[in-house]
């Protein structure tokens, strides 16, 4: 089922929340609305859902105006950061809860609820704790019977919000990369919000990017790390370092000291975004030269922060960390990939 | 202070064993003994004695009286103690503070206060007691006064002991059924009101127990006819009055091994709701 | 679609409609209103029936005058000793642990489950003639029953738990962490007390102080028991009440009665106001709020 969020804007009491947003979400991929707290994500997510009301515009699923719809009606799967798992309920009524609740009409025989329900729960490896209550579960657990739950009533659409942020970090990286698998093998439309960058470049087919209610850049993992779009997106998928730049003659120029890169086009003043570990070690004239303020080893590279232009500017790169670089006071060194973005 | 560390852990604060004998002997003096001398006055009657005392028809009508009464009013209090907390959790309207605040008058009222004004309502010519005179509905002097005694009494235990829970009770229960396809009504019964079972039984009880052994209130509204609409608690003041001291130990030992039932029963109510649900009441 | 359905009013998914709100709304309070806010107003227009002056007169007869009198000697008696064992028990509680200790905290709140006119009765029976004490202290001329006595010791009994089950919760939450700090710095258990551990428990302190003392000055049914109910000795206001009004004294009886309920009015205005400025400062307690 495609959704097509169209020219939505949504105001709680006057407060603009979200501005305008419009976004394609294609049939059967797994997409990741990412952005800091504020950035309207999940107000999008509880908008497609039908939790709210959007102020303007609308929601398509497919041809079908879900706005006029309750959520009832719109027949989505929700799946909430502290779970909601109904305390009174096993974990097979939690799961059968949906089935159960419909009209006679379509409401499945007992037996035939039952069945689904233990299908679920085997799909999500829980299978023979049906009779246990969620405060007797795992964090990861009662995430997984939520999942469960959702999926029982054969949504349109899934939609999670910030569905692992309230485990920790073990937990975290095991459900992400089950959660894909359950999404591979069961084709859902799958809207997903999240805060932490890592859980959506590593899990989601396509990134939203959002920030202050409105959307920074939409594109796969790869085109949204390699070709941000603004500096914000720069800054907020990946590390960066950042430094004030002025373009002349096609070059680039720190102060009166070339960076040694040429063919730039524009003039004046620009502010140049680079990854720390995009770099180049080299010894010519022509590049940046910085003063080693720290140096500490991470894991398996070396973050050297330098200073630059006096002590004006600070950057950190990436080296690999028996690279005898790591040992100089001064290091020489050219971005590799940068993106430069109109002066601040 | 060696002596004791056998049972308590070692701590370097000061005080254990003043404090802690200080409370143990004015427990033992205040309520331990006492209450020991009740239950040794009614089994000085011996086996027999004890219950031609306890099944005397007078007691065994207060006794029903008390009970059927404490029943239908905590019944009643269920309900509309449930519809308060959750209109004072749920809903924002003007005033909500100070009817919050009000609900706690009958813990502050003193009951003879209570019951006297109650009986001006409730009595023939009171206000209310008026129109219901006109539909032929007595209400002072009969049980119905007793049960509006009760009702008023009992209100604060049940509204107090679901509201923290309705409070604690996130959106994100109502927004998760609403998504499986429930309607409002079916959210509302079959979601939010059995989470609430525990704390709606655990407020059922406590006015139930306090009904049970109220006397303040229920006196002056009562009407005291022997066999209609006296309470288990005057009939020990009579008895007292009637210098029949053992009599009186009687109706009060079987009330208290009924109100400690009572406690038990709660205290199995919450037991079980915390190891089932993950919280008690 | 039918065309109906585009204009429909979409609901939201955790709210009634006002129809049904304001429905629940009114229902609440009318059943507020029936059972709890008109006895409170007719306390007071019964006081007035008969005018300013009668409520006066009424209030300064010498029966009203030594009820209140004795009223207030018995509050400034049971509260203090509640007091001391509600900061007793709640030291011994919250700052170590030893076995039975949630037995105990049960045993503490044993009062509330018992009947008014049954924590008067332990005492007549302890104390009245046919008990073992009874003739000893009669021998030493010493007047528990109906007398003083016998009405502290029946309101210290109902009012027991008031104190120790505010503070118990209250300083278990607290923890030990700032009292063990003092002493590290060298303060005596005095000390600690009196300058860490009373700062931090004091608006607890005060809201248990203020229930325990309602109590205290509308006790009936235990009180009755052990009064003896002899005019101007040993009735309290709230028996004075019943003697006013079984002697069909009507403006008297509410003119007391009003003075009672303008102290649980008092009590819940202030307990009201510790909720909401102190209220993290209270323990959260289902009973009472």
């Amino acid at each position: 089922m495609e959704v097509r969020v169209q020219n939505v804007r949504k105001e709680f009491d006057r407060f603009p929340a979200l501005h305008d947003v419009s976004l394609d979400i294609a049939s059967g991929e797994l997409i990741a609305l990412l952005g800091p707290s504020g950035s309207g994500k999940t107000t999008l997510l509880r908008l497609i859902a039908g939790l709210e009301r959007p102020t303007a515009g609308k929601i398509f699923f497919g041809a079908e105006d879900a706005s006029e719809k309750n959520v009832q009606e719109r027949n989505i799967g929700f799946v909430f950061q502290h779970y909601a798992l109904f305390r009174h309920m096993t974990i097979l009524e939690n799961v059968s809860f949906g089935l159960e609740v419909r009209p006679r009409a379509t409401r499945p025989a007992k037996a035939e609820i039952r069945r689904r329900a233990r299908e679920l729960l085997d799909l999500v490896q829980l299978s023979g704790l049906e009779k246990r209550y969620p405060s007797q579960l795992s964090g990861g657990q009662r995430q997984r019977v939520a999942l469960a739950r959702a999926l029982a009533i054969e949504p349109r659409v899934l939609l999670l919000d910030e569905p692992f942020g309230a485990l920790d970090a073990q937990v975290r990286r095991e459900l992400r990369k089950w959660l894909r698998e359950i999404h591979d093998r069961t084709g859902h439309t799958t809207v997903f919000v999240t805060h932490d960058q890592e859980e959506a470049l590593e899990l989601a087919d396509r990134l939203c990017v959002m920030s202050q209610g409105k959307i920074e850049q939409v594109g796969t993992p790869d085109s949204v790390y390699d070709h941000p779009q603004s500096p914000f997106v720069f800054g907020f998928i990946g590390e960066s370092s950042t430094l004030p730049v002025t373009v002349e003659r096609g070059d680039l120029w720190l102060g009166d000291r070339p960076l040694g890169v040429s063919g730039v086009e524009g003039n004046g003043p620009a502010q140049l975004y680079f990854r720390p570990h995009d770099i180049e070690l080299v010894e010519a004239d022509a590049a940046l030269r910085g003063v080693v303020a720290s140096s500490r080893r991470v894991g398996g590279t070396r973050r050297v922060e330098l200073e630059l232009g006096g002590s004006a500017h600070r950057v950190e790169i990436d080296l690999p960390f028996d690279h005898p670089a790591g040992e100089r006071s001064q290091i020489s060194f050219r971005p590799k990939r940068w993106k430069l973005f109109p002066a601040v | 202070m060696t002596r004791l560390g056998r049972f308590r852990q070692p701590s370097v604060i000061p005080g254990f064993g003043l404090t802690f004998g200080f409370t143990l002997t004015y427990f033992s003096l205040i309520i331990l003994v006492p209450l020991v001398a009740l239950v040794l006055r009614s089994t000085g009657l011996g086996w027999n004695g004890f219950w031609a005392a306890a099944l005397d028809p007078r007691v065994l009508a207060a006794l029903r009286t008390s009970f059927v009464t404490a029943l239908i009013a905590a019944g009643v209090n269920v309900v509309f103690g449930t519809l308060i907390a959750w209109v004072l959790v749920r809903y924002r309207f003007p005033g909500r503070r100070i009817f919050d605040a009000m609900v706690d008058l009958p813990f502050a009222l003193p009951t003879a206060v209570a019951g006297i004004a109650l009986t001006a309502i409730y009595a023939p010519n009171g206000f209310i007691g008026q129109i219901a005179a006109q539909f032929g509905i007595r209400i002072a002097y009969t049980p119905i006064g007793i049960t509006i005694a009760m009702i008023f009494i009992g209100l604060p235990f049940v509204v107090r002991t679901i509201q923290p829970i309705l409070e604690e009770t996130s959106k994100e229960v109502e927004e998760a059924s609403a998504t499986l396809g429930a309607n409002r009504f079916q959210t509302i019964s079959r979601v939010l009101l059995p989470s609430l079972t525990p704390a709606i039984l655990t407020g059922f009880a406590l006015a139930f127990a306090r009904a049970v052994g109220e006397y303040g209130s229920v006196i002056f509204i009562a009407g005291n006819i022997p066999f209609v609409s006296e309470i288990a608690p005057l009939l020990i003041v009579i008895r007292l009055e009637e210098f029949n001291y053992a009599g009186a130990a009687v109706i009060a030992t079987v009330m208290l091994a009924i109100s400690f039932a009572m406690l038990f029963v709660l205290n199995l109510i919450q037991a079980w709701s915390r190891r089932r649900y993950g919280y008690g009441s | 679609m039918e065309a109906s359905l585009q204009h429909r009013q979409v609901t939201s998914p955790t709210n009634e409609p006002a129809g049904v709100r304001w429905t629940l709304i009114l229902a609440g309070l009318v059943y507020m209103a029936l059972f709890i806010v008109l006895p409170v107003i007719a306390v007071f227009s019964e006081a007035f029936a008969q005018g300013w002056g009668a409520f006066f007169q009424s209030l300064q007869s010498p029966d009203a005058q030594s009820a209140i009198r004795l009223t207030l000697l018995v509050a400034a008696i049971a509260v203090p000793l509640n007091v001391v064992f509600g900061i007793c028990a709640s030291w011994a509680i919250a700052k170590f642990e030893f076995k039975g200790k949630a037995f105990l905290i049960t045993l503490i709140d044993l009062p509330f489950s018992v009947s008014p006119v049954i924590s008067g009765l332990v005492y007549v029976l302890l104390f009245g003639s046919g008990s073992v004490l009874g003739p000893w202290l009669r021998s030493y001329n010493i007047e528990i029953l109906f007398a003083v006595p016998g009405i502290v010791l029946a309101t210290i009994f109902v009012t027991f738990p008031f104190v120790a089950r505010e503070l118990i919760p209250l300083m278990q939450d607290q923890g030990s962490g700032d009292e063990e700090a003092a002493i590290s710095l060298g303060a005596s258990g005095w000390q600690t007390f009196w300058k860490v551990t009373l700062p931090n428990i004091k608006w607890g302190l005060l809201y248990g102080v203020l229930l325990c003392n309602a109590r205290a000055m509308g006790e009936f049914g235990a009180v009755a028991v052990v009064s003896g109910k002899i005019r101007g000795q040993t009735t309290t206001m709230p028996l004075q009440v019943e003697m006013f009004y079984n002697e069909y004294q009507s403006t008297a009886a509410f003119a007391l009665a009003s003075m009672l309920a303008l102290l649980a009015l008092v009590t819940l205005v202030l307990k009201t106001a510790l909720e909401w400025r102190f209220g993290d400062e209270l323990a959260a307690t289902g009973r009472g709020h």
